[in-house]
């Protein structure tokens, strides 16, 4: 066989002369390629937010919430109905084995001042076990302790959003600010969260002892009443028992018959994150889908273009057989004409194919990730589908019976 | 030994019910260095002949020795290789690929033989030199008269220093004035160089440059005679 700079310097000749028709045939595997550049791009770049977005809000949680009421045939939705209290959580610390973490919820919004700055926020009133619940450290200060939950004393963790609105550049650690007009002493900083996968800002929240704000901050209405219990699990496999045993539990404290519907809600934040996880898999699969047809049509494309090049060069390897070309000489010329098609193709498919996930990252505020990985298999995949769709071609001319090939007009 | 040497060569084709008999046992011997002519009308079998000697054809019957070697039943590629070494060809239409320099159309023959690419374009330039192309390396064939198309042509032919030399009506194309250049041409390679030199053609003129003139009549060997040189 000849050599192969020199088939790559024919086959590159060859395409030059049919530039429109080279690129026009190259349109399909590039559409391919750069669709399974972004699909991967997708793919990874959706997993890997999903799942910082699930340490973020803490992993293994789950969320206890009160059902709903219907007053006169009305239902009011869920969390309606003032069914949790503080001692079921107490209760789910002490009796459910799966449980790591407990954190009984009232929250609400409300104006804080300090000094001449003001700033509406959330206020959460909780227990100190919310830092273990939502795998959420302290960059200053310390954490609340059962004295301040007893004692209901006013104390307070600020997130960085709220440091940053009321304190600017002052340490806020012994400071004092007034949430409703009641002085709080900050006692610590929470780490940075970032956005929710609601795009909510997780940091512009004010952390405070359960008990002040069941008594000084919210009123109350039910004495212990809660509006949410959050629980940690031991560890991922555990999730499922947690589950069961705090609604287990609870439906033994409220006294809920066997075939009576529960008055509260359980949800695993875990499995919400892994439908988006899974809508964005098939979003990729999708693309995938697409890259594969797009992939198959280019391919044909290039078999059915390099079939006319073979009758319209018929002459040509006439000649080049006359003067000795054997058969694999040939053939390779024609493969590798049909491998310069399919991977210039795939070179512009991964040009167009990162810039466009660049773009749709930014767009919908996705991490942009075109792995080397994904670069080499768009471009293997390029390669495999120029030689089995060139091979066809390239045998047939390969075949041509040499004198009626210099004979062809 | 003779350079080509048949036996009752024959060639039928396949056409409707009945074979056509493009050559019927034909047996020619040539010698090293002769410079041949094969003439006849057309339809006589002598382009048959050439392509079958020219290992560009198979026989149907009877047997082909080039240079010593039997020709019947090499595969493809062992045709190629004797095509690349032993023959060079010369077309009526030239043959050339176009949108292909002059040089490269030269080096052709030197790529399918692997030789290096400095050594290809040398040998290239020199054969093209030898037919009074210099200068004319970057040329291709559409931008060259058709005189010159066909001395690339035999450059071609030579520059894989073959022994033979096959020309099937290489004047076809040409006016008068460059035909006999080009006749003269060949009669100066097979004097000085040695080259065998077999040629096809219809016109009289032409095969008055030959040492010797075969005569195809209906696929046989009608006339088979040296040229009286006047």
């Amino acid at each position: 066989m000849i050599s192969i700079i020199s088939t790559i310097k024919i086959a590159l000749r060859a395409l030059w002369v049919n530039k429109m028709r080279s690129a026009l045939t190259m349109l399909g595997i590039i559409i391919g390629v750069s669709a399974v550049i972004i699909m991967l791009a997708v793919g990874t770049g959706v997993s890997r937010k999903v799942s910082s977005q699930i340490s973020s809000i803490g992993s293994n949680l789950i969320i206890i919430m009160p059902g709903s009421t219907s007053q006169g045939g009305v239902r009011m939705g869920g969390g309606s109905q003032s069914t949790l209290t503080t001692n079921d959580a107490d209760a789910i610390e002490r009796e459910c084995s799966a449980v790591a973490a407990v954190a009984p919820m009232q929250y609400g919004s409300a104006q804080v001042v300090y000094g001449n700055q003001n700033w509406s926020t959330s206020i959460q009133g909780t227990t100190p076990g919310i830092l273990e619940v939502k795998d959420c450290g302290l960059t200053a200060g310390r954490n609340m302790n059962e004295q301040d939950i007893r004692s209901a004393t006013k104390v307070c963790l600020l997130g960085q959003t709220v440091v940053d609105n009321l304190f600017g550049s002052i340490d806020p650690i012994g400071q004092i600010i007034r949430i409703k007009k009641i002085p709080f002493t900050v006692i610590g900083v929470l780490e940075s969260k970032g956005q929710s996968l609601g795009g909510q800002d997780q940091d512009d929240t004010i952390i405070i002892p359960l008990s002040s704000a069941q008594t000084k901050v919210f009123g109350r209405t039910i004495p212990g009443m809660v509006r949410s219990i959050m629980v940690k699990a031991r560890n991922a496999d555990d999730i499922a028992a947690a589950e069961r045993q705090v609604t287990d539990l609870l439906r033994q404290r409220h006294r809920i018959g066997p075939n009576k519907e529960d008055d509260f809600t359980v949800m695993n934040l875990t499995q919400v994150l892994n439908m988006a996880e899974q809508t964005a898999n098939i979003f990729a699969l999708l693309l995938g889908a697409i890259a594969s047809v797009s992939l198959l049509v280019g391919g044909i494309g290039i078999m059915n273009i390099m079939l006319v090049s073979v009758t319209e060069r018929t002459r040509e390897i006439g000649i080049r057989m006359a003067v000795g070309a054997k058969t694999w000489d040939i053939r390779i010329q024609f493969i590798i004409e049909a491998l310069t098609l399919s991977m210039t193709g795939g070179i512009i498919g991964i040009i167009i194919g990162s810039g466009g996930s660049v773009i749709l990252s930014t767009i919908f505020e996705y991490p942009s990730v075109v792995s080397p990985l994904s670069v080499f298999l768009a471009f293997s995949f390029s390669g495999v589908v120029g030689i089995f769709f060139g091979f066809y071609p390239a045998y047939k001319a390969s075949l041509l019976n040499p004198i009626d090939a210099l004979r062809f007009e | 030994m003779a350079l080509i040497e048949t036996h009752k060569l024959s060639k039928t084709y396949d056409v409707g019910d009945e074979g056509v008999h493009a050559l019927e046992n034909v047996s020619v011997k040539i010698e090293k260095g002769e410079f041949v002519a094969i003439m006849g009308p057309s339809g006589s079998g002598k382009s048959t002949f050439m392509n079958i000697i020219g290992c560009l054809d198979q026989p149907t019957a009877g047997e082909y020795l080039l240079d010593d070697r039997k020709i019947g039943g090499l595969s493809r590629d062992e045709l190629a290789v004797i095509r690349n070494q032993k023959i060079g060809f010369v077309f009526q239409g030239f043959n050339l690929l176009s949108r292909t320099s002059a040089l490269e159309n030269v080096e052709l023959p030197l790529l399918y033989n692997h030789v290096p690419a400095k050594e290809r374009k040398l040998k290239s330039i020199a054969a093209l030199k030898m037919l009074g192309l210099e200068g004319r390396e970057q040329h291709h064939p559409n931008q060259l008269s058709g005189g010159q198309q066909q001395r690339v042509a035999i450059a071609r032919a030579l520059v894989n220093q073959a022994p033979v030399l096959m020309a099937d009506e290489p004047t076809g194309n040409l006016d008068t004035k460059t035909s006999v250049e080009i006749m003269e041409l060949l009669v100066q390679l097979n004097r000085n160089s040695g080259t065998t030199i077999i040629l096809v053609t219809h016109e009289p003129d032409i095969a008055a440059f030959s040492k010797r003139i075969i005569r195809f009549v209906d696929g046989h060997v009608v006339s088979d005679e040296k040229v009286k040189k006047s």
